[in-house]
């Protein structure tokens, strides 16, 4: 089943160039979580991932449930030998990031042209 | 003035984005920031969350009971369930500490609470249950009493 009205996160998953970009709108909590990690298991286990590019512009909310589903799909593509760009992040995000120490692993670009341009796709 | 709220429901997380949305709307009385509400509402999710996931092992069996109290311009909200507690808490509240990493948690709940909010307890016993107790001073109101 697809998500329905009461799900208060929207997924829109596009494989572009070998990279899978996943745009988020709306709420990233505990409840959200299970399905974005296994709507974006599903399309990893079916088409070929080099990278993964996060747009997060139109996230409302994230808490730690959020990181951990990032956390485990940076895990799954590093396994791979590809990389992990996030973009156009507000600014409560980017504090969870840095308190967490995301930014270790995954590269923060302004917006998607630019992070896919930077990954020698676009 | 003293204002107060209790808010009991099931520990399912469907109600993660209730609990956080009603508790903030209640705290938006003091005259907070954004950022402020933002940082009550994610508190809220990490403390609620916890008591799904770890409190009651995602049984989905029990209840979780959010307390709140406004004066003086400060918040303190309480959050607690009845169950398996907490065996220890110094442990629990290092950062990227999990006992849960096969569901891919991350271990940054208490950092986040212990980050946002001014002062956190915690009160548990093995087997009993756990409440955390969380205190914010809220900037703008402290502007306005001044
Ligand atoms: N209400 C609770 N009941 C029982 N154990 C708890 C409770 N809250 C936290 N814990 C324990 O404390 C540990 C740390 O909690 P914390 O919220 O910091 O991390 P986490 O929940 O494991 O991961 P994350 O919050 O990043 O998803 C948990 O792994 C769990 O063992
Ligand atoms: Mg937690």
């Amino acid at each position: 089943m697809e998500g329905g009205a009461a799900l208060s996160l929207k997924t829109e998953l596009e494989v572009k160039y070998g990279v899978l970009c996943i745009r988020l709108e709306g709420e990233l909590d505990h409840h959200t979580a299970d399905e974005l990690r296994e709507k974006v298991n599903r399309v990893m286990d079916e088409q070929m991932v080099q990278h993964i590019l996060l747009n997060l512009g139109n996230l409302t909310f994230m808490d730690s449930s959020g990181l951990g589903v990032i956390l485990g799909r940076y895990k799954r593509i590093s396994g791979l030998g590809g990389e992990m760009v996030v973009c156009s992040i507000s600014p409560a995000v980017r504090r969870l990031f840095e308190l967490s120490g995301m930014f270790k692993i995954l590269r923060l670009e302004t917006d998607e042209d630019y992070a896919l341009h930077t990954l020698g796709v676009a | 003035m003293r204002n107060k709220m209790s808010l009991t429901f099931s520990a399912v997380s469907e109600n993660e984005s209730f609990a956080r949305v009603t508790v903030a709307a209640f705290v938006a009385q003091l005259d907070p920031t954004l950022d402020e509400l933002t940082e009550i509402k994610t508190v809220i999710s990490e403390a609620v969350t916890n008591c799904i996931i770890h409190g009651y092992g995602n049984s989905g069996v029990g209840d979780v009971t959010i307390k709140a109290v406004l004066e003086d311009g400060n918040v303190t909200v309480s959050v607690h369930d009845d169950g398996v507690g907490i065996n220890d808490v110094e442990k629990a509240k290092q950062p990227l500490y999990t006992t849960k990493p096969e569901l891919e948690r991350s271990g940054m709940g208490f950092t986040i609470m212990e980050n946002f909010m001014d002062h956190v307890t915690v009160e548990t016993e093995e087997g009993k249950g756990t409440t955390i107790i969380m205190t914010k001073e809220i900037a703008q109101n402290r502007a306005v009493c001044k």
